[in-house]
């Protein structure tokens, strides 16, 4: 095993990798549940006239889980961060964004 | 025995790539859950990594492959306009409307979360190796990730495949 991957001398690329994943679907859940509160929201969402709005919601939740990922691995590479700390943050985004995709909740929001 | 260009699809994205990836998830949890230190000997635990790695990454790009042709391929032929759609014959009957407004919309969006929470947990798989089998809180914390991944996968699995049998998509 090599420095660079013992968890007890560096967990920042595991926090790194947990907390980026849980953004995206955070952000998918997010704006699955705003969309159905904001017409203009859904319509900006509506990158394809087939696949309508599923397509930017998912497609934002893509985009920013890709971009944050190497951001906070950056960030994170060769570090003890409170592991523990970010995973639980992690889960609460990770049901929070489940919870904005379960229909009777985004439709609870729907104008 | 043929199959239209539309059922073969519906095949490859639900019968394919997304019945492997719940299948194989069993294997992928076993092999986390049992990578123990007093369970296996070091070359074992090397020989297991090096399986795991590959059964992770493969799952990953099953789970993508499976919400790209659902969502891109499959989906919009689910959604079309016209009356004979199987999106229009959902909503048309009160019986079979929430199949549409419960079981389609939760699964499109649901279906997503797989992908990227199984990236994330092959990518810990890869990163830091035989560590997992010594550290018992990141072993399990990847397991709880591939789970959820598995579970997001599980419900539009299963709602695609009761949606199919109520409006198959021909």
């Amino acid at each position: 095993m090599n420095a660079r991957a013992d968890f007890t001398k560096t967990d920042g690329v595991a926090a790194a990798a947990v907390l980026a994943s849980a953004i995206g679907v955070f952000i998918t859940g997010s704006l699955t549940t705003l969309a159905e509160i904001s017409e203009s929201l859904k319509t900006a969402l509506d990158w394809s006239g087939a696949v309508g709005p599923l397509i930017g919601k998912t497609g934002v939740g893509v985009i920013v889980w890709l971009i944050v990922w190497p951001i906070f691995h950056a960030l994170w590479r060769g570090k003890v961060v409170n592991f523990s700390v970010v995973y639980t943050v992690s889960l609460i985004l990770i049901a929070l964004g489940w919870l904005l995709t379960f229909p009777p909740v985004f439709k609870a929001f729907s104008g | 025995m043929t199959m239209t260009e539309r059922e073969l699809w519906t095949v490859l994205h639900g019968m394919v790539f997304g019945a492997i990836f719940l299948l194989a998830f069993a294997g992928g949890f076993a092999g986390l859950l049992s990578l123990k230190p007093e369970l296996i000997t070091g070359a074992g635990i090397g020989v297991r990594i090096k399986r795991l790695v590959i059964g992770m990454w493969t799952m990953a790009i099953l789970a993508w492959l499976t919400v790209i042709s659902g969502t891109y391929i499959v989906y919009p032929w689910y959604r079309a306009e016209d009356a004979g759609s199987p999106r229009s014959l959902l909503l048309a009957n009160a019986g079979t409307k929430a199949w549409h407004t419960f079981g389609m919309e939760w699964k499109e969006h649901v279906g997503w979360f797989a992908p990227i929470l199984a990236t994330a947990a092959a990518f810990i798989v890869t990163y830091y190796g035989a560590s997992l089998a010594e550290n018992n809180r990141l072993r399990k914390s990847v397991l709880v990730l591939f789970t959820i991944a598995f579970a997001a996968s599980a419900v539009a699995g299963l709602f695609g495949a009761l949606l199919n049998k109520v409006a198959p998509i021909q």
